[in-house]
């Protein structure tokens, strides 16, 4: 039987799945050259879903049979989505309308798609996993191919559909083996069979690595990456950056709750795996991002990079000693990184004169001296990315760093530390081509793309002088983890 | 009565083959076709035991009936999507074949 | 345990055996003549036109998306349906949200004219 307390724990996914259907139906007769107001209303509902995610955040509440779970955990997360969503909905007001794809659609879309990964964050439930994979998804492969005249995107879209679907076809069979081995779903069910020792050991343990494989994708961790620079590029921009921070943020939820909960006594075989994986990310993406002329390619390449970090700190998963510590370093690490990108992926869209166009080292010549506040903000970023001490992204990866060392992966760390050094190169040369090398560029900036830069500025500044507020939200965030 | 492991193997193989044809085939519609073979070949997989293991429970539980329904539900609303950009493709491409469509590399 | 499908097997068997029979005896005792009526795909019916590949407009997609997304909800309701007497009121009224839910998509697709042929 449903009670109020079950409503009341997924309210604010209610609010952004129900406000998406209205939106859409109000867009019907919204005229195309007033979807301002879409995107007024898209931003609206967000707040107030926001409103109540502030509102209902120190409980903890199962809800729906165990279905879903509503904790700080979860809370953190949905602020992170609900935040991201709105920055992508102020980047792409003026961007949509600039690139002449001005529909409507584009806002439910992207409330949609965070409907999908709010509910993420709070699945306790293998089948509400799927499902909010599915939600989170179907949407942003739409989304990619929205520009619907250009080649690119669609092509992007085709792409990230494809690897999408198969990507989910491997989490379903990996949900589908853990049912076999366990005959549950939810997460106390086959947290206590696993605990009793009843399950079948080979079939959990190989749809515990399906799962990897089918999040792999969706973090875009190597091997599973190959999509990712292809996407990133052809989609619409603010798109790209909602994707970058905030599907990245859905999958590593999914990821840190399904591992935490449900495969702790299979660390023993999970972790070697995982510091491969995590290796890997961290190489490939640093040594590839080296080699990249566009922005967008070298920008999507970075945040493959971040991934790995952060799965360097998750490698530890089974340690029950550092997991807390765990977490909270990688909510953090998701915060700056967030923060950083969306600054780092708005300048890209005041430089793209057209769809695509624009978007090389080379356009950026001159800007740090015709625009100088966006040259520093720009600064600010990629410091920020490099992990520059004293800036936030230093805190994040120290933070990261450290719990990779208390779990004793220094190996791990040294690759990290390496990397990390290695990536300071293509993040100081877009600074230098901004500042060193002379161009004439004509920028026509949108006071809404101005604000994300200068509030992701002036946050990342601020944070870095206070990281450990932060921090220990996400600290008190990891303590209601289940 | 045919053994429970028969459909366990009867649903990997038949993943497989979808797996196979989702990374080998280069037409687009054919690695959808291979990615609902996946799909459709798990929904066997959860069938199958959630029947056996309603039996050797003794009374019914829903979970797997839900969840095939789930799968059926979202498997359809991929097939949408998926066509729908297959077919935007194919109207500025003409064609479906994606080693053809390579605008984007680095 | 196989057993019981023995009879099945039979008639798999017979069936084979009586369809091969009769076009090894046709071919073999029957007349030949033939003509170019005769050799012509459908003998007593329309002389076929043009190559059997032709390309179906591409609005038929869209009808074809379409309706496998309104089908699908039958997955949905069916079980609903047989269990609707015992989930009483509540159960209704989640059906009417879906079904709701449901139509801001018909109404969505209808005002963007996907209903529409021409």
């Amino acid at each position: 039987m449903t009670r109020m307390i079950d409503i009341y724990s997924i309210l604010p996914v209610m609010i952004v799945a129900g406000w998406a259907l209205l939106l859409l139906v109000v867009d019907l007769w919204i005229p195309r050259h007033r979807k301002g107001i879409t995107a007024l209303l898209a931003a609206i509902g967000l707040a107030i879903a926001l409103g109540f995610v502030l509102a209902s955040s120190g409980n903890t509440i199962l809800g729906f049979n165990q279905m879903v779970v509503l904790d700080g955990f979860s809370s953190f997360m949905q602020v992170l989505f609900l935040v991201s969503g709105m920055v992508a909905v102020a980047l792409a007001y003026d961007y949509i309308q600039r690139m002449n794809i001005n529909h409507g659609e584009f806002y439910v879309l992207m409330m949609f798609s965070i409907a999908g990964m709010m509910l993420m964050s709070q699945a306790y439930n293998l089948l509400m996993v799927f499902l909010a994979l599915e939600l989170l998804s179907i949407p942003l492969y739409v989304l990619t191919g929205f520009a619907r005249t250009r080649l690119e995107s669609e092509e992007a879209s085709l792409k990230y559909f494809l690897l999408g679907a198969f990507a989910s076809g491997f989490v379903l069979y990996g949900t589908a083996l853990i049912f076999s081995a366990t005959g549950q779903l939810d997460f106390v069910g086959i947290a206590a069979v696993v605990t009793a020792g009843s399950a079948n050991s080979v079939l959990f343990l190989i749809g515990a690595a399906l799962l990897l494989v089918g999040f792999g994708f969706k973090i875009a961790a190597v091997p599973f990456q190959m999509w990712t620079p292809d996407v990133y590029q052809g989609a619409p921009t603010p798109v790209t950056a909602f994707m970058s921070v905030a599907v990245k943020a859905a999958g590593f939820a999914a990821l840190m709750r399904v591992f935490l909960v449900l495969f702790p006594s299979l660390s023993e075989h999970l972790t070697p795996i995982l510091w491969v994986m995590a290796a890997l990310t961290m190489i490939v993406g640093n040594i590839v991002a080296l080699a990249q002329n566009n922005i967008k390619r070298m920008l999507a390449y970075s945040a493959i990079a971040h991934a790995g970090y952060i799965l360097m700190a998750f490698v530890a998963f089974g340690n029950g000693e550092v997991v807390g510590n765990t977490v909270a370093a990688t909510l953090f690490y998701l915060v700056a990184y967030g923060l950083t990108s969306f600054g780092a992926w708005a300048l890209v869209i005041v430089i793209e004169r057209e769809y695509g166009k624009g978007i090389l080292l080379d356009d950026l010549a001159g800007i740090g001296k015709h625009y100088p506040w966006l040259g520093v903000a720009m600064l600010v970023f990629m410091l920020s990315f490099a992990g520059v001490p004293l800036t936030m992204g230093f805190w994040g990866k120290f933070y990261l760093f450290r719990t990779a060392v208390q779990a004793g992966y220094i190996g791990l760390a040294i690759i990290g530390l390496l990397t990390s050094v290695a990536s300071a190169y293509y993040y100081l040369r877009v600074v230098v081509y901004m500042f060193m090398k002379p161009g004439e560029p004509k920028l026509q900036i949108n006071p809404w793309v101005s604000l994300v830069i200068g509030v992701a500025a002036l946050a990342v500044l601020l944070l870095s002088l206070i990281p450990w507020t932060i921090l220990e939200l996400a600290s008190r965030a990891v303590l209601l983890l289940q | 009565m045919i053994p429970l492991s028969w459909y366990l193997i009867l649903a990997a193989v038949l993943f497989s083959v979808g797996m196979f044809g989702a990374i080998s085939r280069k037409n687009a519609v054919a690695v959808l076709i291979s990615i609902e073979l996946m799909l459709n070949a798990v929904n066997i997989n959860i069938l199958a035991f959630w029947h056996y293991h309603s039996q050797s429970l003794g009374y019914t539980e829903i979970n797997g009936l839900v969840f095939a329904a789930v799968v059926i539900i979202a498997a359809a609303a991929e097939v949408a999507i998926g066509l729908a950009i297959i077919i935007a493709v194919y109207r500025l491409r003409k064609t479906v074949v994606a080693s053809d469509i390579n605008v984007l590399k680095g | 345990m196989l057993m019981e499908f023995l009879p099945l097997l039979i008639i798999l068997l017979l069936a084979v055996f009586i369809g091969v029979f009769v076009v090894v005896l046709g071919s073999t005792f029957g007349p030949k003549r033939p003509g170019q009526r005769k050799n012509s795909p459908y003998e007593s019916g329309m002389v076929p036109y043009g190559p059997a590949k032709r390309r179906i407009s591409v609005r038929y997609y869209l009808i074809a998306v379409l309706f496998i997304l309104f089908d699908i909800e039958v997955v949905f309701l069916v079980p609903w349906a047989v269990v609707v007497r015992q989930i009483g009121v509540p159960g209704l009224v989640f059906m009417i949200i879906f079904v709701l839910i449901l139509e801001v998509a018909h109404l969505y697709a209808w005002k963007k004219g996907a209903l529409e042929w021409d």
